[in-house]
Parts: C-alpha cells; structure tokens; sequence
C-alpha cells in the first residue's frame, strides 16, 4: 500500500481531525511534527498556497485543508465509513461541516477580545452554539446519528479545545446547563477510544494558548 | 411529474450562487421549477427552508430542503449519476478540484466583494489582493490541468467550472463598473482563455442574466457603496 504521511502541529484541531480519522479507518501512518514558526521544505512543496499544516501525503501526492484531506480519507479508505450512504444525509452532514468552519473564528472570538468586545463575542458565540445543538445536533447522540461521523470529527474542537479557551480567556460559554445536549455530546465523544486516545496534552495546551491570549491582550493594549 | 421527485429551486435571478445551481441542472438534464424570492420581504416558506442562514439558493427535492450552493451541487452530482460528473471519480482528482474550489470561494471571492463594496484605499489593497490571488489561481491551473488540454462545452462543466463562471462569467460588467481588468490575457493566459470557454458555453449563454443586467447589478451594488460611505 503506498505510503501515508501526515504534516501536523500538535496544538492544532485540523490537525486532530486527520489523526482521528485516519485511526478510525485503521490506516497507518507516519507524522511529522510541524514548528508553525519553522517550517520545513516538506511543508512548504507539499503545500505551496498556504504554506499551512495539516498536509496528507499519500503515495507523494500532497492534500492539503483538513475538511478536504477528510473526503479524500472517506472516499480513499471505505472501511467505517464516516459519511451516511444517503446522499441527502451527507448534505446535512456536509451543511453542517461547512457552518462549523466558518463560525469557528466567531465562536473563539472571545480568545482575541476583552471588555466590552469580549461581552459581545460571548453572546455571539452563545447564539451560534445553540444553532449547532438545536439544529445540527438535536436529539442524536452524534452528528453521525449513533455513531462517530465526519461531522463529529469536524466539531471534535468543541469537545476539548474549547475549554481550553475558555479557561484562558477567563469565560465560560459552553456550559452544561444552557447546552445539555452538547454537554452530553462531549462526554459522548471523549468516550471513543480513538479519540481518548488521541487528544493533545492538556496542561501542554493551556500553556500554550495563555501565551496566545497574552500576545492577543498585548495587541489590543497597542491600539488602545 | 410525481410529487415525490420534483425539484424546485428557490433563488433570486441576480443571484451568482444561485446560477450554480441552475447551470448545475441544466447539465444534468433536469427538469426544475424556480421560485423567484423577494430577498426584503423573505417568505415563510424561506425561512422554513433555511432557517440557520435565511439565504438562497434552497434546492427542495423530495420535499426536503438542501442549502449552501457547494453543498446542493455535491447533492445534485450524487443523486443523478446519469449524465455528466460535476466532480472527477478518483479521490486525488476530486481533491484537487475541492482545494481549488475552496481557493476561489474563500480567497478569490471575497476580495472581489470587497473591491464592490469599498473605495479609496481599502478599494487599492483589495485590487492588488484580486490580482495576487489570480497570480497564485493561473499557477494552480498549469498543475491541475497538467498538459491535458481542458474543454468546456454545455457537456462537460464541473463543480470548480460552475464556480469560477459564477464569479468571473461577469468580468465584463465587472471591468466596465469597477474599470479594473481582473480577467488580463496577458497575465493570465489559462484563466483568461478558461473564462472565454465557459461564457461561451451554450450552457451559461442561455442562463444569462445578459450582460447589460449585470452591469446594473454592479452599478447598483457600486452606488450603494458610494451612498454608504457618503453618508
């Protein structure tokens, strides 16, 4: 079977997600840590537009954007399948993908504010969060339905990142009682092994992210 | 036809997300009714349909909604396999098409808006910002195309085809509003012969809107800019 290689960062959920899923279909791999601050040649050939992990290199060609390495795993290693097989339950899965991507920097604002920008970005991220759990979520137990899909894994940040950040950003958003469903979700999804197993450290993540809060609090001190 | 199968598109006729979708059951060979929304005063049957964005285009197939013009064109590929593919079978070959389908929606796109839409300044940065993106588009272009020689015809469009023409099938109007050539023969040579094919294509032709629309469409999104920052 020809060669797979992952470019990754440690701290970095797109990162996350391609681990997941490749061990979810049971490919084996080999990662290669990426310094965001140091990139290697590697990198930069194998991703030449944006010059961003994470990369898959399968038999030496090059996928690049995390949601599109997850197809291309989906569509290349058809074992446990992560997509339902109805075509109008993949567009929900896929719609569903697609709102996840574009909200994410809205939902993590309050990690670059503070103040009164802050307040607002809470209330923002509240708003599109209860969108996610009514409407993307709803009763199921996964975004899959009973199992562990690509809509899970796409969402995978919300279950273990975003603690992090809220805990450095001294905010708490994603609380049980307003998201009961989601809270649930997130004790649902640390449950798969593939997923226990594969999370990044999580003394080593605050510690990063407080050093990215502090450089965030020191911009916006600037322009003050 | 038989309620269970009928299609029903629910869009506006300016609306460049919308035509994907059109272009997209034009090639498929499937019949659609369209349903023309008034985006101001939007119907219940709208916001029902969409309610996470309220926007269109809504496709209604089977009595069930499907939104996101990426999302009903992927939709639309795997339910009618008769006919043309919108996206290539082989896995590589897709993503390739889906990084530079992602390209032109995320980079290229919204620094396009973004020239409509400001003036001065922030109108010269988003111009050069067009201009660096192409530069990086027609390099993508020699390796996807890779010495085969790309045809466009009504028969053979695909999904990052349909979404480049939604952009750029407009250049003309686009050069005669904002007098910026975004589509320049002698920078980019693939791109600009590409554009040509597929506004030739019978296709798009015959979906229109006709060019002296869409300079209205811009000249009217150009006079709100203006008026905006008049204001």
């Amino acid at each position: 079977m020809a060669e797979v290689k992952l470019l990754g960062f440690w701290a970095s959920p797109f990162s996350d997600r391609v681990i997941w899923a490749l061990k979810l279909k049971g490919v084996n791999y080999e990662y290669v840590e990426e310094d965001p601050h140091n990139k290697t040649q590697l990198l930069l050939q194998h991703n030449p537009v944006h010059k961003k992990v994470p990369v898959l290199i399968h038999g030496g060609k090059s996928i690049p954007e995390s949601s599109i390495i997850l197809e291309y795993i989906e569509e290349t290693w058809p074992q446990n399948p992560l997509l339902p097989q109805d075509a109008y339950q993949r567009a929900m899965a896929r719609f569903w993908i697609k709102f996840g991507e574009e909200k994410m920097a809205t939902i993590c604002a309050v990690f670059r504010t503070a103040g009164v920008e802050q307040e607002k970005a809470i209330q923002e991220a509240t708003k599109l969060l209860k969108i996610i759990e009514e409407q993307g979520l709803g009763d199921k137990m996964f975004f899959g339905g009973d199992g562990i899909g690509l809509g899970d894994i796409a969402f995978g940040w919300l279950a273990y990142l975003y603690e992090v950040v809220e805990k450095v950003s001294a905010v708490k958003v994603l609380d049980a009682d307003t998201f009961p469903q989601l809270h649930a979700w997130i004790q649902n999804l640390k449950e798969v092994p593939v997923v226990k197993e594969n999370l990044p450290d999580h003394q080593k993540l605050v510690g990063h992210l407080k050093r990215r809060r502090e450089t965030h609090l020191a911009l916006l001190n600037c322009h003050n | 036809m038989a309620e269970e199968n009928k299609v029903k598109l629910h869009g506006v006729w300016a609306s460049p997300y919308v035509k994907r979708v059109e272009i997209a059951l034009k090639i498929k060979g499937i019949p659609y009714e369209f349903a023309e929304e008034d985006l101001v005063n939007k119907s219940q049957l709208l916001l029902q349909y969409n309610p996470v964005h309220k926007k269109v285009p809504v496709l209604i197939h089977n009595g069930k909604p499907i939104c996101e013009s990426l999302v009903i064109l992927e939709y639309i590929d795997e339910t009618w396999k008769n006919g043309p593919l919108l996206l290539p079978q082989d896995p590589y070959k897709r993503a390739k098409v889906h990084f530079w389908t992602s390209f032109v929606e995320k980079e290229l796109l919204e620094n396009v808006h973004l020239v409509v839409r400001s003036e001065g300044g922030e109108q010269e940065k988003a111009i050069k910002v067009v201009f660096e993106k192409l530069k990086l588009l027609e390099e993508g272009l020699k390796d996807l195309f890779q010495g085969e020689t790309h045809h466009i015809d009504g028969e053979n469009m695909g999904i990052l085809d349909i979404v480049l023409c939604s952009l750029f099938g407009a250049h003309k109007a686009q050069e005669e509003v904002l007098g910026v050539k975004f589509i320049d023969p002698e920078k980019f040579p693939l791109l600009s012969s590409w554009v040509t094919a597929f506004i030739e294509a019978a296709v798009v032709k015959e979906l229109g809107p006709p060019h002296e629309k869409l300079v209205a469409v811009y000249q009217f999104l150009r006079q709100k800019t203006l008026q905006a920052s008049a204001a």
